[in-house]
């Protein structure tokens, strides 16, 4: 057992020491009848090369996107990831490491930590962001339960552009504490001001938006946050920080709490999880944030040193009085994205945002000029938008992964009203040559 | 040797009061601000909060631990030391002087009555295996 | 004054020069490229976010010696009591990357995405095998997460059945976490008082059962490292009274194929993947915290399941009990990619070898401790130890200078402080994948500390000198804090 140092000869010097006859008698306080009579009954042990090859197998099932043009999106996406990263984050004393309660060792760590702190804040435009929680949507859900203990109001005002796995989530997170949630239409792919106006009252939390939303358009922010604010609401946007290295940051328009997927800065898709939960606040709303903070220090000869900071707000210390139940962060994946600002940097985070969009732009006017193909909304749009098809989005999709394209998200699922609407998403890695033949591919699958 | 003015009125919560007139000054003890540690941040009502007698008003924090702090008599807040936010060290260096939190006007001075004497809170502080 | 000064001290910022890149983009391919042309004014930004301007080589050096001054599994033996701090193994790494995982989008149309669905669906099953229970859901993003899970399904079970139960038993021993996530799910905590030792005191816990307790929580083995052996009596006292019982299975490597909690009358209990199948800590995170479930409570699992049809794999969205979701897609995918690894390179043996041999080392370590530190708790343990640094604290050595002098003879400290019922606690989990000879090492800087508290306590109490800073002073941290890199003031 090669995970396994001691040998037979040592486990019997060690019982000597204990003056136990065997390990059995370690597990006297273990009733019998709790005990297990016959081995589990899981798979025998596999050899490494039989373990390669059967996952190989397995994931060889799956349309990844190194073998498909992906035009998947939703909250997940498929930006660059440069070499160093893998590189940089397999290095053992980074990924083997524990959470850094034992800050003198844990330095290197704390470092890169304040370093994606200081990103996120910059890129959010907020005051202060946090190590990371768990991904965007239960990032969102924390925040709408900070926004209720910080205003003592019991409602919150969801924008129907949320990502609805996000409102999910929060809907789950609100049920403990038996918070209400409400929603604000949309009027041609962005929230209706007028619709908002109408259900923002002194009961309102929050208002919460997502910028760009979920399908892709752009957002008012200012106007929303001038409505949250008159009623004494605080403004939460949702943002994918890629994108706000040319976006106008959430923090310049008025938002009080900025949460995101932080995913496309670096972090693989992988099926879902892990992600990267951004989460930002106003200075004034430090103390009332949940997640670790890494703060800077002096250390007893006055040099630089990183420390764990307000962990009183923790659940280690406050119990149930914390402001949440968080424990683990997701450092490791705040560390991708730390490296990949790193590399990216000033100038290619921006040209990242730049070319997504302008192949956003070139994609959707292709596919727009499709026979029966329209652009679902009018309203400016990003790197994703909507495609209102004549024939079943389920079965176009269907029909281009023949063509190793994966064509976008069905939008049935998510809403009945969007039955005939597909969602695309265009990144910086889509070539001119895979949209045009996604084009093709599209014209022939509705014809 | 504990630290217990025997001019002032206690709490089995490890907060003080001082009567002055209709009015009570309050804080935490020199015993609560040293098994806290480093008193980091205080968090205090607002002006015109009404306050209610062994419910909490406030929540002080230390690095290690934080602390509810629970009002010994009721009444409405008509002052908060504004220095705490600024220099929170002050509640350890001077937990009955400067390190002052709130000033209650009294709902009911009969309240005043109820609250451990010092004698009694010192031997609540021994008994604590100081 | 020490000598060993950190020989590196710098922020990425502070390396960054203008006009230095480090990406590769390829110029654009399509005719128009300006933002401006295609983006309403409003929306972009005026200035651009100030990130740094470094070289790949800035880079590739830069974190390269921030590693350096970790401590991690790889390079040191890390104790801590309760973490499981036990080797990652590589080829979780390698099979986390394959690109038909690490490159696969979570909303991949079902049919395109069979071998994760099948990877996920057989994690589940082995996972349901190992603790005894009916169903997994491997949604939860990490250990809490699985608390927060199971706690709202057995909310929604009272509440099926017409009762609206409010309170959630939980010991004084227990882990923060329970009782922070038992208050998001809505109840009020009732604190038990556990026995010296860490068991349940039955008596505290049958004056407090009732029809208006949802449920009672607790870790076994015990926050002292010690099994419960009451465990059937508890479980069954709680059930007379239609209390539901959650097991915390943060300690679950020392009971892998020796007993499982399904067997002993747990409703509820969750894996903290990034402790016993060896997903790694990554230096806080990601974890993944699947829960188990008796059947009774799969109505409210959360969506979606991941079921099997005939011979396909699918995500079953039609659950109307369900407690709604966690995350926004399925789970940590990449940690349980790992942890199907590692349970497949185990097999039944290779699990049950682990538990035993993290017994058999937590109990060497007890022994050759136990004449120099206070035992929190007699007879032998499980897979951890918690020792109090009582005697120590006495000549003015306290538990935090015990683990910063540990830092210095080239160990990470064991937890300190917890459990809250243990004074100046030390908790102590070698795992399995520590040799006889780590362990004698261990307790050899351990003897040589307690004798350095009687003979010379000022080389504790400076300590630790060793590392890339010395202690910091985390008062002035929390008192002002800086919570992010500034440029000063000529560089502004």
């Amino acid at each position: 057992m090669r995970y396994i140092s001691n040998t037979a000869a040592q486990q019997r010097e060690m019982l000597a020491t204990i003056g136990a006859g065997s390990i059995e008698d370690l597990l006297s306080r273990i009733p019998t009848k709790a005990r297990l009579s016959h081995p589990l009954n899981v798979s025998a042990a596999m050899a490494e090369a039989d373990l390669v090859r059967h996952l190989r197998r397995l994931s060889s099932r799956n349309a990844n996107a190194d073998d498909f043009a992906c035009f998947l999106g939703a909250g997940s996406y498929d930006h660059t990831v440069p070499s160093p990263i893998n590189h940089l984050i397999s290095r053992g004393e980074f990924f083997t490491a524990y959470t850094p309660y034992q800050p003198e060792a844990s330095q290197g760590t704390l470092r890169s930590i304040f370093e994606y702190q200081t990103m996120m804040a910059e890129l959010t435009g907020m005051d202060v962001a946090n190590a990371s929680l768990y991904d965007g949507a239960s990032s969102l859900a924390e925040a709408v339960l900070m926004a209720h203990a910080v205003t003592e109001r019991n409602t919150t005002v969801l924008s129907k552009g949320v990502n609805p796995l996000y409102r999910q989530v929060v809907e789950t997170y609100v049920e403990g504490p038996g918070l209400r949630l409400r929603s604000a239409a949309l009027g041609d792919g962005a929230t209706d001001l007028d619709a908002l106006r109408k259900v923002v009252n002194a009961q309102t939390a929050a208002v919460v938006i997502q910028y760009p939303n979920f399908f892709g358009c752009l957002e008012d922010v200012k106007a929303v946050g001038e409505i949250a604010h008159a009623a004494g609401a605080l403004l939460v946007v949702a943002a994918d920080p890629v994108n706000l290295a040319l976006l106008t940051p959430p923090g310049a328009l008025g938002a009080d709490i900025v949460v995101g997927e932080g995913q496309g800065l670096g972090v693989p898709m992988t099926f879902g999880g892990p992600n990267l939960g951004v989460f930002a606040v106003k200075q004034e709303l430090v103390r009332r944030m949940p997640g670790r903070l890494v703060g800077a220090t002096v250390d007893l000869d006055g040099q630089r040193g990183f420390v764990l900071t307000l962990q009183t707000r923790e659940q280690h210390i406050r119990r149930e009085k914390a402001t949440s139940n968080i424990c683990t962060n997701v450092a490791l994946c705040a560390l991708m994205a730390t490296i990949h600002v790193a590399i990216m940097g000033k100038v290619g985070l921006r040209k990242v945002g730049e070319l997504s969009t302008a192949k956003a732009h070139y994609a959707a006017e292709a596919f727009a000029k499709i026979p029966g193909v329209k652009l679902k909304f009018s309203a400016p749009f990003f790197k994703e938008f909507a495609l209102a098809l004549p024939k079943s989005p389920e079965r176009v999709v269907k029909r281009l992964l023949k063509d190793r394209i994966l064509a976008g998200v069905p939008l049935k699922a998510f809403d009945r009203a969007y039955k005939d609407c597909l969602l695309v998403a265009v990144t910086e890695k889509r070539t001119r040559e895979e949209i045009d033949a996604y084009a093709t591919a599209l014209a022939a699958a509705v014809a | 040797m504990a630290n217990v003015p025997a001019d002032l009125r206690y709490t089995k919560e490890h907060e003080w009061a001082k009567l002055e007139g209709d009015k009570a000054r309050i804080g935490i003890t020199a015993f609560a601000q040293e098994q806290l540690g480093d008193v980091v941040f205080v968090e205090l009502p607002k002006m015109g909060t009404k306050v209610t007698a062994m419910k909490t008003f406030g929540v002080v924090e230390s690095v290690k631990a934080v602390s509810d702090l629970y009002a010994p008599l009721s009444g409405e807040v008509v002052e908060i030391n504004a220095e705490l936010p600024k220099k929170p060290e002050v509640v350890n260096a001077d937990p009955y002087g400067q390190g002052w939190m709130i000033v209650v006007k009294l709902a009911d001075a009969k309240e005043w009555d109820s609250l451990m004497s010092a004698a009694d809170y010192e031997k609540l502080v021994a008994a604590a295996g100081h | 004054m020490h000598t060993a000064k950190p020989a590196y001290d710098k922020l990425i910022f502070e390396l960054s020069r203008p006009g230095r890149h480090a990406y590769s983009l390829p110029e654009s391919d399509v005719p128009v490229s300006d933002p401006a042309q295609l983006l309403p004014e409003a929306h972009l930004r005026e200035k651009p976010a100030e990130l740094p301007e470094v070289s790949e080589v800035d880079v590739i050096r830069h974190y390269s010696r921030l590693s350096q001054m970790n401590y991690g599994v790889d390079t040191h033996f890390y104790p801590l009591g309760s973490c499981t701090m036990k080797y990652n193994p590589k080829i979780n790494e390698d099979m986390a990357r394959l690109p038909g995982f690490a490159r696969l989008h979570p909303l991949t149309p079902e049919a395109s995405a069979q071998g994760a669905l099948q990877l996920m669906y057989e994690l589940a099953q082995d996972l349901a095998e190992i603790s005894g229970m009916d169903h997994v859901s491997l949604q939860p993003a990490a250990g809490a997460q699985g608390e927060l899970a199971g706690v709202l399904m057995i909310r929604a079970y009272h509440l099926s059945r017409g009762e609206r139960r409010t309170k959630v038993l939980i010991p004084d021993s227990a882990h923060g976490t329970n009782p922070a996530s038992t208050a998001l799910a809505g109840f009020s905590v009732v604190e038990l008082k556990s026995e010296p030792n860490g068991d349940v005191d039955l008596q505290d816990l049958e004056q407090h059962l009732g029809d208006d307790v949802a449920a009672f929580m607790i870790t076994q083995p015990n926050t002292l490292g010690l099994f419960e052996s009451k465990i059937h009596q508890i479980t069954e006292m709680c059930h007379a009274k239609g209390v539901q019982v959650y097991m915390d299975g943060a300690n679950f490597n020392a009971i892998l194929g020796i007993t499982r909690p399904g067997d002993l009358g747990f409703d509820v209990c969750h894996f903290n993947l990034h402790k016993t199948f060896t997903t790694p800590h990554g230096g806080g995170g990601p974890g993944a915290g699947p829960v188990g479930i008796k059947a009774h409570l799969a109505p409210f699992l959360p969506t979606p399941v991941v079921i099997r049809e005939d011979e396909a794999y699918a995500l079953d969205w039609s659950r109307p009990q369900s407690i709604g979701k966690l995350q926004a897609f399925w789970g940590n995918f990449g940690m349980l990619v790992r942890a199907w690894t590692y349970i497949r390179t185990m097999g039944p043996d290779g699990l049950r070898a682990v538990s035993d041999n993290a017994v058999l080392n937590a109990n060497y370590i007890l022994k050759r401790l136990e004449d120099h530190y206070d035992r929190s708790a007699p007879g032998p343990c499980m897979h951890e130890c918690v020792l109090s640094a009582r005697r120590q604290k006495k000549l003015g050595v306290s538990a935090t200078d015990i683990a910063k002098r540990l830092l210095d003879l080239g160990f990470y400290a064991p937890s300190t402080y917890f459990p809250l019922i243990v004074e100046e606690a030390l908790m102590i989990e070698p795992t399995e994948t520590e040799s006889k000879e780590t362990l004698d090492e261990f307790c050899d800087a351990m003897i040589q500390i307690a004798r350095e508290a009687q003979e010379n306590p000022h080389l504790i109490h400076e300590a630790p000198v060793t590392t890339p800073v010395r202690r910091l002073d985390q008062t002035g941290a929390a008192r002002q804090p800086r919570l992010k890199w500034t440029p000063p003031p000529d560089r502004a």
